[in-house]
């Protein structure tokens, strides 16, 4: 039988197993965390980083991601303050720019899309039910292409992990790096599977079967490049 | 031969040093990679020769050697036993070397270094500026021994540790050997190698593994890897104790692909130390067994972070994952491991040796034994220095580094590599060590030490880092794919004059969720080059973003070349060199610049024989009238 960590979350003490998550034991104490490249069935990644929350151990107060953090004893979690609003609408705001039309990022934005017609209404739709939490993130404030990939792994591990395929991968490195179907694999196993269809946060991979193109790697989407002046000239 | 007890190894190191005539002489080459860039594979061959037409084959020892750290001045010679020290040796010297130095005893007073501030000659290394305030544990030997050559390790005292720690001492006792001695990692994060050590030790699950980190990716930092060129056997000796202490049976070396001469030397090491069973199975007959292997890092800074390292080892990309759990808990595969430094393995067996008290002497309470820094930048005398914790950055810079080149004014060192923070001349007074450089925003990090001058601009040195960083960010989080991304975009367009109020609240913004939420600490320390520019030259980003100026004149969009008419000669050079034939002019007719056409490439201003070419960042003066009558200088 494995041993009961007491903590604390938000002030209010919480008892967990040992190697629970922080993140787990918030949400069995009724405690949202908003998340995004998390998913149950599989091993936390920590790449999103929109789950930060912050801890308190001997003293020491820092910042860590709750999807991937085990509880400790004695350890003080806050997943609200004012400082960590303030990181999640810029990690959101870092975000929405690469996938401007995702349902879970423009919720999490608390982005009112009353009145659109467009796919992104559909997905706000959707949205609803992922959060209750708004961070009032700015869709614009920063500028990226878009390519409807938040590149939150999702899919990648999904297909690596549970279905055992490897029919869709990273490729390329830094600000390059991207998911692209494997041209050897994705064409007999994604039309049967369509699996990760469901997990897909920026919407690319439902646009990527729009577009026909499980026949072949997909490398960027093809979206007319943002023509947007950047400063004032001299 | 096989050394199957503690008795043959001193057997055996007796036997290697009666083999040697003391009065023999030996002329040590470096051979190491800043000495091979700059001639000494020439310098080698011409001296073989010479020694062979002389009829002084087997009379004089040639030992081809490693990094002494003062590689600018390479290729270096020292002839023992009197401890000549040689510079800038060229092909054409030895002849005069050989006969002068080797057979009459006298000196080639020409070769010798000479101090540029007091014009004396040096005639051995603790002579020299460069040597006397430096405190060398661990690169003492590299002039002494060839790496390729484990005998040399061995006569000098190698593998005597090794053997102390197998025969006399509990892994238990070792690890509190290195605990009492407070030596901390020195891949950057100082933390304590023998807790580490402790922790791995005690971590449940089998078989453990060891790591030595030398993927040392930080621009202009060789110090891990001048360490692997010039002494392999003493990481090895650390790395072997260190897996004794520790449990473990097997080990991983992780040197860049990028230095094939350490990878060749730590291979050639690891080969000689089995052959000598050193290594491998029931190392000097004490019953532990362990094998060591070189993995080639395929060359991304990342991968010196040790998850990603870690993960590169496995066969995956170099990617980060999150901690904990530690490696000391959960590391290559999944199984118990201990990385640490190349540095820090090389100084174990001195610890053993002479004991955790001696050790805590050298340095400072928080921080003991020496640390080897790579001293570039706008200083004198650039190399690798080995110094005491808690040297302040003002000897390490002026006594050791020689003061700033060419008279100019110092104006901040950036320590720790590319994310490192900038420290200006307030703090030139600072010790060096862990503790003190974190107060002021930088970091130890694995001893990279950038000096620059007030021809530094320090919003584009942000710029820059930023950038490199850019290029080396793994991509797998978000604050630090995205940030590092967005900071870029910003930054360029600062240094491009078109800075924005709001751009300092973005910067803000990014920098405090990068430092917080990123991933590993690529990303968590890559924001140190900004936060300190800001902090300690708050003037150069107002004036770059309000004022549009860079006070430097560096930033490239906001400066504009002149010609001083009362200077110009009408020489026509600039004329002749400039690549967009912005300028206009003919002989003894002052030139003068068409800013239009300028792309500020900086030709004319470095080729003018008369500095004629001024450099000016708003506000620039009123472009002259051309067709003006040069005034002929009289000559002085």
């Amino acid at each position: 039988m494995s041993r009961k960590i007491k903590l604390e979350i938000n002030g209010k003490p919480v008892e967990a197993e040992e190697d629970t998550t922080i993140l787990n034991a918030a949400k069995a104490a009724g405690i949202e965390i908003p998340t995004l490249c998390y998913n149950e069935k599989m091993e936390p990644y920590g790449a999103c980083r929109i789950c930060v929350v912050e801890i308190t151990k001997d003293n020491r107060t820092r910042h860590v991601a709750s999807c991937a953090y085990p509880v400790e004893e004695g350890l003080k979690v806050r997943t609200n303050t004012d400082k960590i609003k303030k990181m999640r609408k810029t990690l959101l705001e870092l975000m929405l720019p690469l996938a401007p039309n995702s349902g879970p990022l423009l919720s999490l934005a608390g982005i009112n899309l009353e009145g659109e017609t467009s796919l992104r209404e559909k997905e706000h739709a959707i949205a609803q039910v992922v959060s209750t939490e708004k961070y009032g993130a700015e869709e614009n404030r920063f500028k990226a292409d878009p390519t409807d990939c938040i590149l939150c792994g999702l899919c990648v591990r999904y297909c690596a992990t549970i279905k055992k395929a490897n029919a869709v991968t990273f490729v390329g490195r830094g600000t390059e790096r991207r998911i692209a179907f494997v041209p050897e694999i994705a064409p007999y196993e994604c039309p049967s599977c369509q699996q990760c269809y469901s997990l897909c946060v920026g919407g690319k991979i439902t646009e990527a079967e729009s577009q026909d193109a499980l026949s072949m790697p997909i490398t960027q989407k093809k979206l007319p490049k943002p023509k947007i002046p950047f400063g004032v000239t001299v | 031969m096989k050394i199957t007890s503690r008795e043959d190894l001193e057997k055996l190191r007796k036997e290697i040093i009666a083999k040697r005539e003391p009065s023999r002489p030996i002329i040590s080459v470096c051979v190491s990679t800043g000495c091979v860039a700059l001639g000494a594979p020439k310098v080698m061959e011409t001296l073989k020769t010479e020694l062979k037409n002389r009829g002084l084959d087997g009379k004089v020892e040639i030992k081809e050697t490693g990094c002494l750290g003062f590689c600018e001045q390479g290729p270096r010679l020292i002839i023992y036993p009197e401890e000549i020290c040689y510079y800038k040796v060229k092909p054409e010297d030895i002849q005069e070397v050989v006969s002068k130095t080797i057979l009459k005893k006298q000196i080639v007073e020409r070769l010798l270094y000479t101090d540029p501030t007091t014009g004396k000659k040096a005639q051995k290394l603790e002579d020299m500026p460069f040597y006397k305030y430096q405190v060398r544990h661990l690169l003492e030997n590299n002039s002494r021994i060839d790496p390729r050559n484990i005998e040399d390790y061995i006569a000098l005292g190698g593998y005597s540790a090794l053997a102390k720690a197998l025969f006399k001492l509990t892994p238990e006792q070792v690890i509190d050997e290195v605990k009492k001695s407070n030596l901390r990692g020195r891949g950057g994060a100082g933390f304590s190698a023998g807790l580490k050590w402790e922790i791995t030790r005690n971590a449940l699950g089998e078989p453990k593994y060891v790591i030595g980190n030398c993927d040392q990716g930080d621009p202009g930092a060789f110090m891990d890897r001048s360490l692997m060129e010039g002494n392999p056997h003493s990481i090895l000796e650390g790395f072997i104790i260190g897996a004794y202490a520790i449990g473990a049976h097997e080990g991983y070396v992780y040197v860049r692909e990028e230095y094939p001469l350490a990878v060749r030397n730590i291979t050639t090491a690891i080969e000689q130390a089995e052959e000598y069973g050193l290594l491998g199975e029931n190392v000097i007959g004490s019953g532990f067994s362990f094998r060591a292997k070189v993995y080639r890092g395929a060359g991304a800074f990342v991968s010196g972070e040790e998850t990603s390292l870690m993960s590169a080892i496995e066969g995956r990309a170099g990617e980060s994952r999150q901690r904990p759990p530690y490696p000391a808990v959960k590391g290559l595969w999944g199984k118990p491991t201990n990385i640490n430094n190349v540095k820090t393995w090389a100084n174990i067996p001195i610890i053993i040796l002479r004991g955790a008290e001696w050790f805590r002497d050298i340095g400072t309470k928080g921080s003991s034994g020496t640390m080897i820094f790579s001293l570039v930048g706008k200083v004198n005398n650039t190399g690798l220095v080995e110094v005491p914790m808690g040297i302040t950055l003002r000897d390490l810079i002026y006594k050791i580094g020689g003061g700033i080149r060419g008279g100019k004014r110092f104006k901040a060192v950036q320590t720790g590599g590319p994310s490192g923070g900038f420290i200006p001349e307030e703090y030139l007074g600072l010790p060096v060590d862990f503790d003190e450089l974190a107060k002021v925003g930088s970091m130890m990090g694995s001893g990279g030490m950038v000096v620059m001058d007030e021809d530094a601009c320090m919003v584009d040195m942000a710029r820059f880092f930023i950038d490199f960083l850019l290029q080396e960010s793994c991509g797998k989080c978000t604050p630090c794919r995205e940030g590092l991304r967005t900071l870029s975009k910003t930054l360029n367009r600062i240094c491009e004059g078109k800075g924005e109020d709001e751009d300092v609240e973005t910067i803000k913004d990014i920098v405090e969720t990068m430092k917080e939420t990123s991933l590993c600490q690529l990303g968590i320390t890559a924001v140190n080059p900004i936060l300190t520019s800001q902090k300690y030259f708050k003037d150069e980003w107002e004036q770059h973003i309000k004022e549009k100026r860079c006070p430097a004149k560096v930033c490239k969009s906001l400066i504009a070349y002149y010609i001083n008419p009362e200077k110009c000669q009408g020489c026509l050079i600039c004329f002749r060199n400039c690549p967009v034939k912005a300028i206009s002019g003919e002989a003894g007719i002052v030139h003068v610049i068409d800013q239009e056409k300028c792309i500020r490439c900086g030709v004319c201003f470095q080729e003018c024989p008369f500095d004629s070419v001024e450099k000016f960042s708003p506000p620039t003066p009123p472009i002259a009238r051309s067709g003006i009558k040069v005034k002929r200088l009289t000559k002085k």
